[in-house]
């Protein structure tokens, strides 16, 4: 299969927390098959709803960490005035390189006179290709307090639309990260449609107009959807108008309803039980798919 | 110094904004609050605060004058983030993937590198009541957060204590906003993506070295286990916040919970007691 002919759905949301995992498990079993992809690898959740078979893991590798090898560091200051991340320490005259304020820009490393700073690879984290019973399945785990999280996240996706491929599955379903940043940036470029999941608040107004600018940006069409539309109506009569401004097109409501909780606790998507919030998240993807 | 509390949660949307307001508004005394999540602030939402004043975020990218530059490669050999690159060419310069560490810079020896501001964010502070609020704004398409952090990071006075809402999630931007704070309040709520998350930013917070106490909000049945979690990691729950639909009223419409529901603004005041006997000033050294 071709890869031009691949669909990639990013469900993202501006802010945290809106129900993108929710919404996402339940697409991945409304398709029936697809590929799933968990982009949001510094939080990832939806391994939790799709309780998925891991049949491999990879370590993933991005970057390098600087090292000053005590014994042949001099004390000159030196590493201290070149770096800009304020990742030098020093106590009682010994230094060291602070892992968690390190860039791995290396600037230390060069211009240590007496060549005491290593620099090795620095791990951060893992990714996993995973059965499930939606499908297919890429996920990842950045390490603890890790970065370059961008990076891992277009590792998931690059493996994601290998499968796809391989398999012959012609849509890549994928979950997001929050926010606006770089794991955004990284799950954003060049996919198919974004739909964004909202919540009718102030927050939810002034996060999803950011990240519609932000869709705009990189010329990816977008949707929206409110989910808990009926704890604030006028709320979500407002967001909708202000999508449709910013150009993006309207995928439904999505009612309040603990059933999704219910759901979540028997590791379960909410369309995998019969309720009106099911109803409701039906009607959103067959809005959805008419869009790609 | 004083105290500087973080309020982190693994999981976006467990409250930490609502937390953080609520404990500023009914900290007792002058307090500052550091808006972190710079790619989606939320504070002045909720607060309407008097404006005082703004700066612009400038990160320093490289520029090469043509004229002065061998196309020798040592530009391209020291950057990390393929932030420009020369390949027995001229250097060729993209500012979007460049961290600003000044590496071509200082490697360059024609002195054909100069480097000059890109703005990647905005600093904005202003003033309700008793809260100091400092906000950092990313600007839209801009990929790196942290440096948008340090800057808001700066902007505090050593001698207000302060409350720094923190970006959801365990990398880098929450390190950022983390980092040498004296103590990190974790918001999170009891179902298996709150406690799954939890779990992976009492990780980070254990990595930094930093004591933490959890808040549970939207408190009710506990069918995950969160309480026994805390417990077993010797976590104190300093405050349960029921689930209450009154109170997501009131968020979405951009009020203040304190403020609008009292019995909840007193719960906000324990908090805040328990927080000040609880935390002690380190000066940035667990």
């Amino acid at each position: 299969m071709k890869k031009d002919i691949i669909d990639e759905l990013l469900v993202i949301s501006g802010k945290g927390g809106t129900g993108k995992t929710s919404v996402t498990a339940s697409f991945a079993v409304l398709a029936g098959k697809a590929v799933l992809a968990d982009c949001d690898v510094d939080a990832a959740d939806l391994h939790l709803l799709l309780s998925p078979d891991i049949r491999e893991r990879h370590p993933f590798f991005s970057g390098r960490e600087a090292i000053i090898r005590q014994q042949d560091c001099t004390g000159c200051n030196v590493c201290m005035d070149v770096c800009r991340f304020d990742a030098v320490r020093e106590f009682e005259g010994k230094y060291r390189i602070d892992p968690v304020g390190c860039e791995g820009c290396g600037v230390c490393v060069r211009f240590c006179p007496v060549k005491a700073i290593d620099f090795p690879e620095r791990l951060c984290g893992e990714w996993m290709l995973s059965d499930t019973r939606c499908g297919p399945m890429v996920h990842a785990q950045l390490g603890v307090a890790a970065e370059n999280s961008g990076k891992l996240v277009s590792t998931v996706r690059e493996q994601a639309l290998e499968v796809a491929v391989e398999k012959e599955i012609p849509l890549i379903i994928s979950d997001g990260p929050p926010g606006i940043g770089c794991p955004v940036i990284a799950s954003l470029s060049g996919v198919s449609l974004a739909l964004v999941v909202t919540e009718p608040t102030v927050s939810g107004l002034h996060d999803l107009q950011r990240v519609l600018a932000l869709a705009r940006h990189f010329s990816v069409p977008a949707a929206v959807c409110v989910n808990k539309w009926d704890i604030n109506p006028e709320q979500t009569e407002r967001i909708e108008s202000a999508a449709r401004s910013a150009g993006a097109e309207i995928a439904g409501r999505i009612r309040y309803d603990r059933s999704v909780t219910q759901a979540q606790l028997q590791q379960k998507a909410a369309v995998e039980f019969e309720s009106a919030v099911a109803d409701d998240i039906r009607k959103v993807w067959e809005q959805t798919l008419s869009m790609l | 110094m004083a105290i500087r509390i973080a309020v982190a949660s693994g999981k976006g949307g467990t409250g930490k904004t609502t937390v953080s307001l609520n404990l500023a508004a009914r900290f007792g005394e002058p307090v500052q609050l550091a808006d972190c999540d710079v790619e989606e602030p939320n504070d002045n939402l909720f607060l309407k605060c008097e404006h005082l004043a703004s700066s612009e975020v400038v990160m320093l990218t490289p520029q090469v004058n043509k004229d002065l530059c061998t196309g020798c490669g040592a530009c391209g050999e020291i950057c990390q983030f393929r932030g420009i690159i020369s390949l027995g060419s001229k250097a060729i310069v993209f500012p979007e993937l460049c961290h600003g560490c000044g590496g071509c810079f200082r490697v360059c020896p024609t002195g054909a590198i100069s480097e000059t501001p890109h703005q990647i964010g905005k600093i904005s502070i202003g003033q309700s009541g008793n809260i100091r609020l400092v906000e950092g704004r990313l600007e839209v398409g801009v990929s790196l957060v942290p440096p948008v952090i340090r800057a808001v990071r700066e902007q505090l006075l050593e001698d207000m204590p302060a409350i720094l809402d923190a970006p959801p999630g365990t990398s880098c931007p929450v390190v950022a906003t983390l980092r040498d704070c004296d103590y990190v309040l974790m918001v999170t709520d009891p179902t298996p993506f709150g406690l799954h998350d939890l779990k992976l930013a009492v990780a980070m917070v254990r990595e930094l070295g930093l004591p933490c106490g959890v808040v549970v909000n939207r408190a009710g049945d506990d069918r995950v286990g969160l309480y026994r979690f805390c417990e077993e990691q010797n976590l104190p729950v300093l405050l349960s916040i029921p689930d209450d639909r009154l109170i997501a009223e009131v968020v979405s419409r951009g009020g203040l919970v304190a403020d609008a529901l009292p019995e909840y603004g007193l719960m906000f005041s324990e908090l805040s007691e328990k927080l000040k006997k609880r935390v002690r000033p380190t000066g940035g050294k667990p």
